[in-house]
């Protein structure tokens, strides 16, 4: 199989690419074989656009859920609180 | 202001950290329990530094920083024994995502319009999350480490990869099947 064939023909590689760019800059040769790719392939490109979305979900899950409801209980607090208090006290 | 220094108070710890402490904690490891056991392990192991504190971060910033190191712990021990043949399982498991002789996606695996990530539709995007949540649980335990590391508090990579003991080569293979994982996950239940 000729090189490009297997650029055009490698997903497994062309989404190894897509991942690394989202966190770091590709060097020149990648960024042209993810490229040359990408404008025969339309599954791939599809995952490039739903692999971003899941990135932005996975950001906002993590920073809403540090928002809302989730609380320890009064309980735990009280106990929690005197176990710090006991420990100063023995200092 | 930069000459300000903080100051310790524990007696106002529980009631001004214990919170978000716990939310920091099991948004990482998604176990109650253990997101309990770490932040009064966290506020105990503070109590015992309390004299190197030299005031140059905050409170919360110096907490946080005492249990993110107890949050990589659990990870290191997870990602250990058992959690590595799952993970080698999983790994094994990805490669019958791509044809074995030219990469290219096998045609039951081949990505697929998921509706709801193109609408904007509350209710499809709440299901949508529910489905997320379950599929980044199903992730083994290193892969989930590397991910919410990268993803979420967007750590050097350099410094993942000492504290959880994978080469840089790894790193970027954990990262790909992670995503290729979590996709394949979403659009599965989601259809």
């Amino acid at each position: 199989m000729s090189y490009l064939k297997k650029v055009i023909y490698n997903c497994k590689q062309a989404t190894f690419l897509i991942e690394k760019k989202q966190l770091k800059r590709l060097s020149f040769r990648e960024e042209i074989e993810l490229r040359i790719h990408l404008a025969g392939c339309g599954m791939c490109v599809l995952y490039n656009k739903q692999s971003r979305v899941i990135n932005n979900m996975v950001q906002q899950l993590f920073h809403s859920s540090l928002k809302n409801e989730l609380k320890l209980d009064d309980a735990f607090k009280a106990d929690l609180q005197a176990r710090i208090e006991e420990a100063l006290d023995n200092n | 202001m930069t000459t300000e220094t903080n100051v310790l108070n524990p007696h106002k710890w529980v009631a001004a950290y214990a919170d978000y402490l716990y939310m920091y904690a099991i948004v990482r490891i998604n176990d109650e329990d253990l997101a309990k056991d770490l932040v009064q392990e966290t506020f105990l192991a503070a109590l015992e530094k309390v004299n190197r504190f030299e005031g140059k971060s905050t409170e919360r910033t110096w907490l946080t920083a005492i249990l993110k190191n107890k949050i990589i712990d659990v990870y290191r021990k997870k990602s250990s024994g058992l959690a590595i043949a799952s993970a080698n399982r999983a790994a094994q498991e990805q490669d019958e995502f791509f044809e074995e002789d030219n990469g290219h996606w096998k045609a039951e695996y081949a990505p697929h319009p998921i509706a709801a990530m193109d609408e904007q539709d509350p209710l499809l995007k709440k299901e949508l999350n529910s489905i997320l949540q379950k599929c980044l649980q199903k992730l083994p335990a290193l892969w989930n480490a590397v991910f919410i590391m990268k993803h979420i508090d967007d750590a050097p990579t350099e410094n993942i990869c000492t504290e959880l003991h994978v080469t840089q080569a790894n790193f970027w293979v954990i990262i790909h099947r992670a995503k290729v994982n979590l996709r394949a996950c979403i659009q599965k239940n989601w259809n």
